[in-house]
């Protein structure tokens, strides 16, 4: 299996294999993060540039520790302190980037399909870095990392994907990835939080927590939201926790080991109690830790891809 | 040698209101069509020849934003006229939606001062039915009606307010004019990009339901059989808006309507790699709806096709799909896209393409147009059938490039377009 793609946009269009290369890719790097010298020459002499235009730290930070690893020089831009307060477009702030020979930029927007614009106005490689609503696809990549460290597999899993569904690039992440290596997949959230036609993507669609637990093997718990569209209806939040929130009587009643998975950050008291947070079947913090291994095989792989297009020239 | 003259050799002349559909030629004198008939011997100023092309009355276009004045930028009355004649059409309705809009005399007086110096086909003016289509209050009727509006429409938005759109419609009965419905409850449309179902979820766009359409297609023919009075539908894109109209008809209600050519040849998915150029209101959508577009064309109950053109610059659409504006080009590319979609597709016959792009729309907008019977106007559109060609965004007279159709091929090509009598438009 050969890695081809210029850029990591979704998951949506990437085959079984090319998931699976990511995944194999990541667990070869994984170990560098444990040495002594934290350090590969992979990335050596190349730029990654993080152009942020929605605030976020723990992906942006795990980007840039990932680049790092792999010896690029790493630069990073807030939106909020830009030219892009300046009023300059999207495509303008990426082809400027690009005149600056960065090698691979690694995006964060809020509006859905920007990395897609981004990428078909670009030569160099664009990695998306969760886009609106869409996709984000570094993150449902450590989450199959870490299931499969966990259980060995992904196929034939039970997962179950909890939360505001119809607001998250987490959700649509994961039901592709998982969908694609064989796992099947439960959408669980309140109806007014479960966009139309989501069957369509392969997944069963569940409004009661405990029925959508009961057989799982994991639950990947999303971050409420509350924020977010605050002119549309939503539950309240003590009122959520009570009907969706992922608490450790849940846990037991399944009679199961389930993993926990959560995006971050935490709303605890939301959509997860805290003693499961901090419990022994939550696999958070080690979610953390594999980001940094799965992004460097994101890094790597288009940027070699890159250098294949070029070569080829 | 007849001065003034132009004859069009040995087409097959298609005209449904004079019943003809075969082998003729037509002699046109000064604006006028002055005979149509078989082997026309008199020497003509000017002579085409026809043959193996199609001749129909030059299309009426009775949905177009040329944006003069305000928006020059996008397009103006010279080159979207210039669109109109690449595309085989000699009549357009220019919708208000400019800056200023179009909702006064003077106004009116304005726009017919540019179209008087730039226009290269008819142009016929649409007033808006509210002050600056913000509908609150009514404009003069009276008054727009007399200074030159051939129709009113809010186009681009809905008149909210059930109360004043009643009060125009009977005032439209009264006085004898047309009021045009853009149908869309913003209540639940707002913020939307896409048609909302598997797609917009796949996207991660807010949807834009099929209900915010067709409840507002509902509650304006329904006012409108309390007002007793005509009203016409703008751009048809759901199955519900279609049944609905179907049902109206049947009650005897005097409701037209029109559609778009995407509605009838591309569905939502064309819109999922993001491309902004697929972005419209209302938006794309499922696959039922455009063959129950289809059935409305066929059935007699979608009465028109209208482009809807709506250009507007690459700085407005090459942006992030949520932010991109919406509205695709039109003017260009109707005719070969009814041809491809509509006669390949066994949808629509050449007379009932004609009636739909020509007859129908100038009837609606009671205009004498729409016929290539002795004495009327010399508009006419004469095409290759058969001749396939690919759309290409250097070659379009729009001063936009913001066509749904870029890089296909379509089959159906403009030959010759004449309008009053002059060859505006000739294919290389």
């Amino acid at each position: 299996m050969i890695w081809a793609r210029k850029d990591l946009l979704g998951l949506e269009e990437l085959s079984r294999e090319e998931i699976e290369l990511i995944l194999d890719t990541a667990e070869s790097f994984k170990e560098v993060s444990s040495r002594e010298i934290k350090k590969v020459p992979a990335l050596r002499g190349k730029t990654v540039v993080n152009l942020f235009y929605e605030p976020s730290t723990r992906t942006r930070v795990s980007f840039e520790i990932a680049a790092k690893r792999l010896s690029a020089d790493v630069i990073n831009i807030a939106a909020e302190t830009s030219s892009v307060r300046k009023g300059e477009t999207l495509i303008d702030t990426g082809t400027n980037i690009q005149a600056l020979k960065a090698d691979i930029v690694v995006i964060r927007h809020n509006f859905s399909g920007a990395a897609v614009m981004l990428a078909r106005k670009l030569d160099i490689s664009v990695v998306n870095a969760g886009d609106g609503w869409h996709e984000h696809p570094t993150q449902a990549l450590l989450d199959m990392f870490t299931l499969k460290e966990k259980l060995g597999r992904i196929e034939g899993l039970r997962v179950c994907v909890v939360g505001d569904i119809a607001h998250s690039r987490v959700a649509r992440s994961n039901i592709w990835g998982l969908t694609r290596l064989g796992a099947k997949v439960t959408v669980c959230a309140p109806k007014m939080l479960i966009p139309p036609g989501i069957e369509q993507m392969g997944v069963d669609v569940s409004y009661d927590i405990d029925e959508a637990l009961s057989g799982a093997d994991a639950v990947n718990v999303l971050r409420m939201q509350f924020e977010r569209d605050a002119r549309e209806a939503f539950p309240r939040e003590m009122d959520y926790f009570r009907k969706f929130g992922i608490t450790r009587e849940r846990i037991k009643k399944t009679g199961r080991n389930i993993i926990v998975m959560h995006p971050g950050p935490l709303n605890r008291g939301i959509e997860i109690a805290s003693d499961v947070a901090d419990g022994a079947n939550s696999v958070i913090l080690e979610q953390v830790t594999n980001g940094i291994a799965v992004r460097m095989a994101v890094l790597f792989l288009v940027s070699q891809a890159h250098d294949k297009r070029f070569s080829a020239d | 040698m007849i001065k003034d003259s132009l004859l069009i050799k040995n087409g097959r002349v298609i005209d449904p209101a004079s019943r003809t559909d075969g082998i003729k030629d037509i002699l046109c004198c000064g604006n006028r069509i002055i005979s149509v008939d078989s082997g026309i011997n008199e020497k003509a100023s000017k002579v085409i020849d026809a043959s193996g092309c199609i001749v129909m009355p030059g299309l009426v276009d009775m949905h177009v934003h040329l944006r003069e004045p305000g928006r020059e930028d996008k397009e103006s009355v010279s080159s979207g006229t210039a669109a109109a004649a690449r595309g085989g059409v000699t009549s357009v309705l220019a919708m208000p939606n400019t800056e200023p809009a179009i909702d006064s005399a003077e106004n009116v007086a304005l726009l017919k001062k540019i179209i008087r110096c730039g226009a290269r086909v008819n142009v016929f003016i649409s007033s808006a039915i509210t002050r600056e289509r913000q509908g609150k209050e009514l404009v003069a009727f009276d008054l727009l009606k007399k200074s030159g509006a051939a129709a009113f429409s809010d186009d681009g938005c809905s008149v909210d307010s059930g109360e004043l759109l009643l009060k125009a419609l009977v005032k439209s009965r009264d006085k004898g004019f047309l009021i045009i419905c853009h149908c869309e409850d913003r209540k639940l449309s707002a913020g939307g990009a896409v048609n909302l179902g598997p797609v917009s979820t796949r996207m991660g766009l807010k949807g834009i339901s099929a209900e915010s359409e067709y409840r507002r297609v509902e509650r304006d023919i329904s006012l409108a059989a309390k007002a007793r009075a005509r009203v016409h539908i703008a751009h048809v894109s759901c199955a519900e808006s279609v049944e609905i109209i179907a049902r109206a008809k049947k009650k005897g209600i005097r409701v037209t309507a029109e559609t778009a050519p995407h509605y009838f040849s591309l569905t939502e998915e064309a819109v999922l790699g993001y491309d902004t150029n697929m972005k419209m209101n209302p938006p794309l959508r499922r696959r039922e709806d455009l063959e129950a577009v289809k059935r409305g064309l066929r059935e007699g109950i979608i009465d028109a096709i209208a482009s809807d053109h709506a250009p507007h610059t690459e700085n407005e659409k090459e942006v992030e799909f949520h932010l991109a504006e919406f509205g695709v080009t039109g003017l260009e590319t109707e005719l070969s896209v009814a041809v491809t979609e509509l006669i390949n597709g066994g949808v629509l016959d050449w007379r009932g393409l004609a009636e739909k792009m020509s007859l129908n729309p100038s009837s609606i907008l009671g205009i004498k147009k729409g016929t290539l019977s002795e004495g009327a106007d010399a508009d006419a559109v004469i095409f290759s059938p058969r001749e396939e060609w690919v759309v290409n965004a250097e070659d379009f007279a729009s001063k936009s490039r913001n066509s749904s159709f870029l890089g296909k091929k379509l089959q159906g090509r403009v030959r010759y377009t004449v309008c009053s009598g002059k060859v505006i438009y000739a294919a290389e």
